[in-house]
C-alpha cells in the first residue's frame, strides 16, 4: 500500500513537473537533441575511438586479432610508402597558393562592375558541382596521348613529340594532378572571396575614389583588409586539406606511378589488402599533424594578427573622418 | 584625362577581359571536349581529332547506350530516393538541433557545439576505417536505409546556417507565443521552421550536391553495383573493357552531371549564398 501510493506520489510528481515550464525545456532539449548526438557519436566519435584501439593490434575486419603495441606505429614511419608519400603533399600546398592567388585576383575583378560578370562566375564556378568520378573521367581523356590538352597545346605552337605524357611521367604527373584540383575549386573559392569583397560598405569605395586611389591602392587598403578573416581561414583550410588530399589522385590514376598520397595509400592498405592496424595507425598519425597544423596556425594567426587588427581599426576611423569631412565640405558648399 | 590614362584605362580593361575569358575558357574546356566527343560514333571517335566537332549534334546513341549500360535507370532512381529522404531527415535533425542550441541555455551547449565543430576535423576517407565496421556490425552494409542513415550523420555547416539565421529572428516571438500557451514544439514547428525557409533552401541545396556527388562512402557500403548503384557509382561501370571507348564514357558522365547543371542554373543565387554562408565560421 506505501510503496503504491509512493509511485502514484512520484508519478503526479513527475507529471507536475512535465508540465511546467522548466520540466518542458528539459524535455524539448532531450528529445531534440537525442537523434543528432546519437549520429555524432556512432559515426564520428565512436569509430574514431575504434580507430586509435585498431591502431595497436594485427588486424583484419574480420577474425582474429594480435595485440603489437607501437609496431604499427614504427612502420608507418619506416615504410616507405607510408610517411614518404606525405611528401606528395607539397606539390598540393603549391596548387593551393596558386588557386588562392587566382582566386583573389578574379573575385577582385568580378566584384567590380563586369559585362557578363554573371556568366563568366557561373562558367568558372561550376566545376565545383562535378561529381568526383565524372572528373576523374573527364580528366584521363582530358590528359590522354593526343587528346585535349595536347591539341590544345599544338594549337599554341607546341610539338607533339615535345610533350610529356601528363598522367605517366613521374616528373609531371603530380602537378598535372594538381592542376585538376585547382580547377575544380578555383571558382568555388572565387565566390567565397566575392561574397567577402561584397560585404564591405560602398562608401569605402566612393570615398576612395574621391581621394584618388587607384584600383591597386583599393585592393591594397580596403578590399583586402576586409577579406582577411576569410582569406586567412583559407589558407589554413588548404593547408590541411593538402595534408589529407586524395581525390584526384584517387579518381585519375589509383596512385599508379608515384602519385599515390598518405590518403591513398592509407585507403590501399585498409580495403584492399585489409591491414585494418596499420591503416589505422596512418590515419591516426596524420590526424595528430592535422590538429598540431591547425593549432600552431591559429596561435600564428592570432599572433601575427593581433597588432594588426589595432591598425586596422586605427584606418577605419581615419576613412571615418575622411568620409565626416567630405560631407562636410559638400555641405558646406 | 591624359593620352596616357586614357591608354592605362584602357589596358586595365583589356587585361580584365582577357584574364576572364581565358579562366572562363580553362574551367569549361574539359567539360565541353566531353561533349564533342559524346556525340561521335565510333568510327568517327578513333579517326578525328577530340576538338573536331561531330558530324551531326543529334547522334543520342551513345547517351542511350551509356545509359543502359550503365544501369543508370536505377541509378536514378536510388538517388533521388537517397537524396528526399537524406534532405528530409537532415532539415528535421539539423533545425531542431539548432533550435535548441540556440533558444535554451543549458549545462553542456558549449561543449556540443564544439563536439560538431571537431569533428570537422576528422578527415572523413580516415574515419571510414572503423566507420567500415560499425556498418557492418549494424547490417548496414549493402542497404540502402543503411547508407541513408549514415549520410544523416551531421553536417555542421547546414547547423551554422540554421544557428545564424535563429539568431536573427527575435525571441519576443516566441515570448509572446509562450503567453499564448503555444508549447516548445508548437514554436519550433508552427512559428520558427516557417520563417527559416530560406536558410532551408541554401542548405539543401548544398546538402543535396553534396549527397548526389557522394561516390566513395556509396561505393565503400552499396556494394551490389546491380540493384544499388547511384548516379556517381554507376559511372565505374566504364572502368574496365569499356575503359577505352570515350565516346560512351563522355555520354555516361554528361548525363550525369546534367541534374547538377540544372540545379545550378535554377538556384545559382541560393548556391552562391550558401556558399559564403557556410564559409563565415566553418
Amino acid at each position: 500500500m506505501a510503496a503504491q501510493a509512493n509511485t502514484v506520489g512520484t508519478k503526479k510528481g513527475f507529471l507536475h513537473w512535465a508540465r511546467s515550464r522548466r520540466g518542458q525545456q528539459t524535455i524539448i532539449i532531450i528529445a531534440f537533441m537525442i537523434i543528432p548526438l546519437a549520429l555524432l557519436f556512432t559515426f564520428t566519435y565512436l569509430p574514431f575511438g575504434e580507430m586509435v584501439g585498431f591502431s595497436f593490434y594485427k588486424m583484419k575486419y574480420v577474425g582474429k586479432r594480435t595485440f603489437v603495441g607501437w609496431k604499427n606505429y614504427a612502420s608507418v614511419f619506416s615504410r616507405k610508402d607510408c610517411f614518404g608519400a606525405l611528401k606528395l603533399s607539397l606539390y598540393y600546398m603549391g596548387g593551393s597558393v596558386v588557386q588562392l592567388v587566382l582566386a583573389l585576383y578574379l573575385a577582385t575583378i568580378l566584384s567590380f562592375k563586369v559585362k557578363g560578370g554573371n556568366i563568366f562566375k557561373g562558367f568558372m564556378f561550376f566545376p565545383y558541382l562535378i561529381n568526383g568520378i565524372a572528373i576523374g573521367f573527364i580528366f584521363k581523356f582530358f590528359y590522354t596521348r593526343g587528346f585535349v590538352f595536347d591539341t590544345v597545346l599544338q594549337w599554341c605552337g607546341f610539338q607533339l613529340d615535345n610533350l610529356p605524357y601528363w598522367l605517366k611521367d613521374q616528373s609531371i604527373n603530380n602537378i598535372s594532378l594538381v592542376g585538376t584540383s585547382v580547377w575544380r575549386y578555383f571558382g568555388q573559392n572565387m565566390v567565397l572571396f566575392i561574397g567577402a569583397i561584397m560585404s564591405v560598405d560602398s562608401e569605402l569605395y566612393e570615398a576612395a575614389m574621391l581621394d584618388g586611389a587607384n584600383r591597386f591602392e583599393q585592393f591594397r587598403y580596403i578590399i583586402l583588409p576586409s577579406i582577411k578573416t576569410i582569406v586567412t581561414l583559407n589558407v589554413i583550410l588548404s593547408i590541411t586539406g593538402s595534408l589529407s588530399a586524395f581525390e584526384p589522385p584517387y579518381v585519375i590514376t589509383s596512385g599508379a606511378n608515384g602519385t599515390g598520397t598518405y590518403f591513398v595509400v592509407m585507403n590501399e592498405i585498409a580495403h584492399t589488402q585489409q591491414k585494418v592496424g596499420l591503416a589505422s595507425a596512418m590515419a591516426v598519425v596524420l590526424l595528430l599533424i592535422i590538429f598540431a597544423a591547425t593549432i600552431l596556425q591559429k596561435l600564428f594567426f592570432k599572433y601575427a594578427f593581433r597588432n594588426a587588427e589595432d591598425e586596422d581599426f586605427g584606418a577605419a576611423k581615419k576613412r571615418e573622418k575622411q568620409l565626416a569631412k567630405y560631407a562636410a565640405r559638400k555641405a558646406g558648399r | 584625362m591624359t593620352a596616357l590614362q586614357k591608354f592605362g584605362h584602357y589596358l586595365v580593361i583589356f587585361v580584365k577581359y582577357v584574364s576572364l575569358v581565358f579562366f572562363s575558357f580553362v574551367a569549361v574546356l574539359p567539360v565541353v571536349s566531353c561533349v564533342i566527343t559524346s556525340f561521335k560514333t565510333d568510327t568517327e571517335y578513333q579517326n578525328t581529332n577530340v576538338m573536331t566537332p561531330p558530324e551531326s549534334w543529334l547522334n543520342f546513341d551513345n547517351f542511350l547506350q551509356a545509359f543502359d549500360r550503365a544501369n543508370m535507370g536505377r541509378a536514378f532512381f536510388n538517388s533521388l530516393v537517397i537524396l528526399v529522404c537524406v534532405l528530409t531527415a537532415s532539415v528535421l535533425v539539423g533545425t531542431s538541433l539548432a533550435y535548441v542550441l540556440n533558444r535554451f541555455k543549458f549545462p553542456g551547449n558549449g561543449l556540443i557545439r564544439n563536439l560538431f565543430l571537431f569533428a570537422t576535423l576528422l578527415p572523413g576517407i580516415a574515419m571510414q576505417i572503423a566507420v567500415y565496421g560499425i556498418m557492418d556490425a549494424l547490417n548496414f552494409i549493402n542497404s540502402l536505409p543503411g547508407y541513408i542513415i549514415m549520410m544523416c550523420g551531421t553536417d555542421v555547416i547546414a547547423i551554422y546556417i540554421y544557428i545564424q539565421f535563429f539568431e536573427n529572428i527575435s525571441v519576443s516571438l516566441d515570448e509572446s507565443a509562450i503567453i499564448d500557451g503555444a508549447s516548445y514544439f508548437t514554436i519550433y514547428y508552427k512559428i520558427l521552421l516557417p520563417l527559416l525557409r530560406p536558410a532551408i533552401v541554401t542548405a539543401c541545396i548544398l546538402k543535396g550536391v553534396g549527397t548526389y556527388n557522394e561516390y566513395y562512402c556509396a561505393n565503400l557500403y552499396l556494394q551490389n553495383k546491380k540493384l544499388l548503384p547511384t548516379v556517381a557509382t554507376c559511372l565505374y561501370t566504364f572502368v574496365g573493357p569499356l575503359g577505352s571507348k570515350y565516346n560512351l564514357i563522355c555520354a555516361g558522365v554528361i548525363i550525369s552531371l546534367l541534374p547538377a547543371l540544372i540545379v545550378f542554373i535554377l538556384f545559382q543565387k541560393q548556391i552562391y549564398s550558401g556558399m559564403t554562408a557556410g564559409s563565415v565560421k566553418g
